[in-house]
């Protein structure tokens, strides 16, 4: 039977293995230490007739090692009223004495070894021994796969996956996933839409291990799931609308360079694991958990390719500008997650301009297309502003708020031109508007993101959703571990 | 056979299945709610209908939702689901 709570008892242990050196070494000193400590427990983690002539506790099943949290072999421990109050690993001489109090124990010895890797701590085998152990605070249905089925067959099958093959979550690699986080398995994050069901910590694990995330990821995906979920960002209305729109998730602080984010080349391509796992882990979260599937409440006329992960982090440390997360109002030492509902992403190629002036205008007339040139105030954007433009704006000492206000200026629309039927098209504002000049964005509806490969004179634009509380604003997330 | 056990990445919740009630064989008083969801040229269509509904001899009580990217808020549906005998909803997509 396993045993599944700390064994260690009061008074003296030492967890040893026989294929270690440094424990075969010191047999001598334990067995001088089994008869001058009488309350010595050996542990022996793979061979229980080691170390012979002693009287040792089998710890095959690591039960011990586990739950004492034994990193190397031998380890010494005294422990007073259930508390441990001493220990040391490896072979130091001094502290073997300092610890037992004898002054001459190890005499015939080095004065140092260092130890052996503890066995609990085997890469092979501490995935298992987390689930054996630790694996009472998962509470999700367990799914048996039949021994004849394909494991990622059954995950399609079952409707579990976003058209793309998934990891399936086992215990032990959910477990793993959960290392990523402080926070419990079964804390409730948010309320997750359509359907309004409690979306815990575990069930956003299971979802990010099946869209390939590593555990360092997982507080990225939960700040993420979090921001969704406000009704400021309306996740509901997101996926009922027929507009082919999703969350644009864009990542900011040094913690994307800690887990290896791509704010570079291709940025917003394929080729990155964190970006791609991160942003496809909300939309299964979504899907799965929160029960929004295409052609259910997800309404999308036509979709985008987005909707399967959009994320990526923003080169700061590249930039000229403040970034998008100070912008708005935090710190650049902080990580945090910014959700946007976007379409998909199209190109502003302007090779020629050197002059600021120039720059903005061709922008502006980029961005004046979001979803219709005759179309104000409604839809917000992203503009993610390649290197190669930005460096135009910085060589003429131009701020982000500059930018942004110049990009504004040329963003005035006379109500002639954008009354409905004016150009010959029917889209357009109402009557009463046509003496108006409206502006194509809302005050703050243009996000700026820098971002891109340093080669080519490139721009990308995001078109955004319905805005406002009509709609969906733009929400910030700090990342926590 | 190691990796044979999968955790339920659902919500482990099975969605209730209502019965549509019965038609009703006339609409001479009942009180018809029209609930206008706030999106483009919806007042048209409700409008429309309010007319022929008041002369085939229905009492006619008009919603609106604040937005059409939101579900209805709770009192609203209450609203409609203790004043009206029957609801007709404007989807302008």
């Amino acid at each position: 039977m396993t045993v599944t709570k700390n064994p260690l008892r009061d008074g003296w242990t030492i967890i040893v293995k026989r294929d270690c050196a440094t424990c075969v070494m010191v047999v001598p000193v334990i067995a001088r230490l089994a008869r001058e400590l009488p309350s010595l427990t050996v542990y022996t983690q793979d061979d229980p007739t080691f170390p012979e002539g002693l009287v040792s506790v089998s710890d095959l099943d690591l039960a011990a090692s586990w739950h004492a949290d034994i990193d190397t072999v031998p380890t010494l421990i005294f422990r007073a009223n259930g508390v441990e109050t001493k220990r040391t690993f490896g072979w130091l001489r001094s502290e073997w004495r300092e610890l037992t109090g004898i002054a001459d124990l190890g005499s015939e010895l080095p004065e140092f070894r260092p130890g052996c890797g503890s066995m609990s701590v085997d890469p092979d085998v501490v995935d298992k021994l987390r689930v054996r152990f630790g694996g009472e605070i998962l509470h999700a249905r367990r799914i048996d796969i039949a021994a004849a089925e394909d494991e990622f067959e059954a995950m399609f099958s079952r409707g579990l996956t976003d058209g793309l093959p998934v990891v399936p979550p086992t215990p032990e690699r959910v477990m793993r996933m959960l290392s990523g986080t402080s926070r419990a398995p079964q804390e409730v994050v948010a309320i997750a839409p359509p359907d309004l069901v409690e979306l815990t910590v575990e069930k956003i694990a299971i979802n990010a291990v099946m869209a390939g995330c590593l555990p360092e990821y997982l507080p990225w995906v939960i700040a993420a799931v979090e921001a969704v979920c406000t009704d400021e960002y309306n996740m509901h209305g997101v996926l009922a609308t027929t507009m082919p729109v999703a969350p644009v998730i864009i990542c900011n602080g040094p913690g994307t360079r800690a887990i290896g984010m791509n704010s570079g080349v291709n940025v917003l391509g394929q080729g990155n694991r964190a970006n791609l796992t991160i942003g496809r882990a909300v939309q299964l979260i979504i899907r799965n958990v929160g029960g929004g599937r295409p052609g259910e409440v997800d309404r999308a006329a036509h979709g985008h390719p987005g909707k399967l992960s959009f994320c990526f982090a923003e080169d700061e440390t590249g930039s000229p500008f403040d970034s998008l997360s100070v912008s708005r109002g935090f710190d650049k030492s902080q990580n945090t997650v910014t959700v946007f509902t976007g379409e998909g992403p199209r190109c502003v190629v302007d090779q020629l301009a050197r002059e600021p002036e120039q720059l903005a205008q061709s922008l502006a007339a980029c961005l004046r297309t979001v979803h219709h040139p005759k179309l104000p105030f409604a839809f917000d954007a992203v503009l993610v502003l390649g290197p190669e433009h930005a460096r135009v704006f910085a060589q003429a000492n131009w701020s982000r708020e500059r930018v942004l206000q110049e990009i504004h200026t040329r963003l005035q629309m006379p109500g002639s031109e954008i009354v409905r039927g004016a150009g010959g098209m029917a889209e357009g504002v109402q009557e009463a508007f046509k003496d108006a000049t409206l502006p194509k964005f809302r005050p703050g509806g243009l996000l700026l993101v820098h971002a891109g490969g340093l080669a080519g004179l490139f721009s990308s634009i995001i078109g955004g959703w319905v805005n406002g509380s009509a709609g969906s604003d733009p929400v910030t997330k700090l990342v926590t571990r | 056979m190691s990796n044979r056990v999968i955790l339920d990445p659902t919500s482990e919740k099975k969605m209730v299945s209502r019965e549509l009630l019965a038609r009703p064989k006339t609409i001479t008083g009942q009180t018809i709610g029209l609930l206008d969801i706030s999106k483009a040229r919806g007042d048209v269509f409700l409008n429309q209908l309010e007319s022929r509904l008041t002369t085939a001899g229905a009492k006619v009580l008009r919603f609106r939702k604040p937005t059409f990217t939101k579900p209805a808020p709770v009192d609203l549906r209450h609203e409609i689901a203790t004043k009206c005998t029957l609801v007709i909803e404007a989807l302008a997509d």
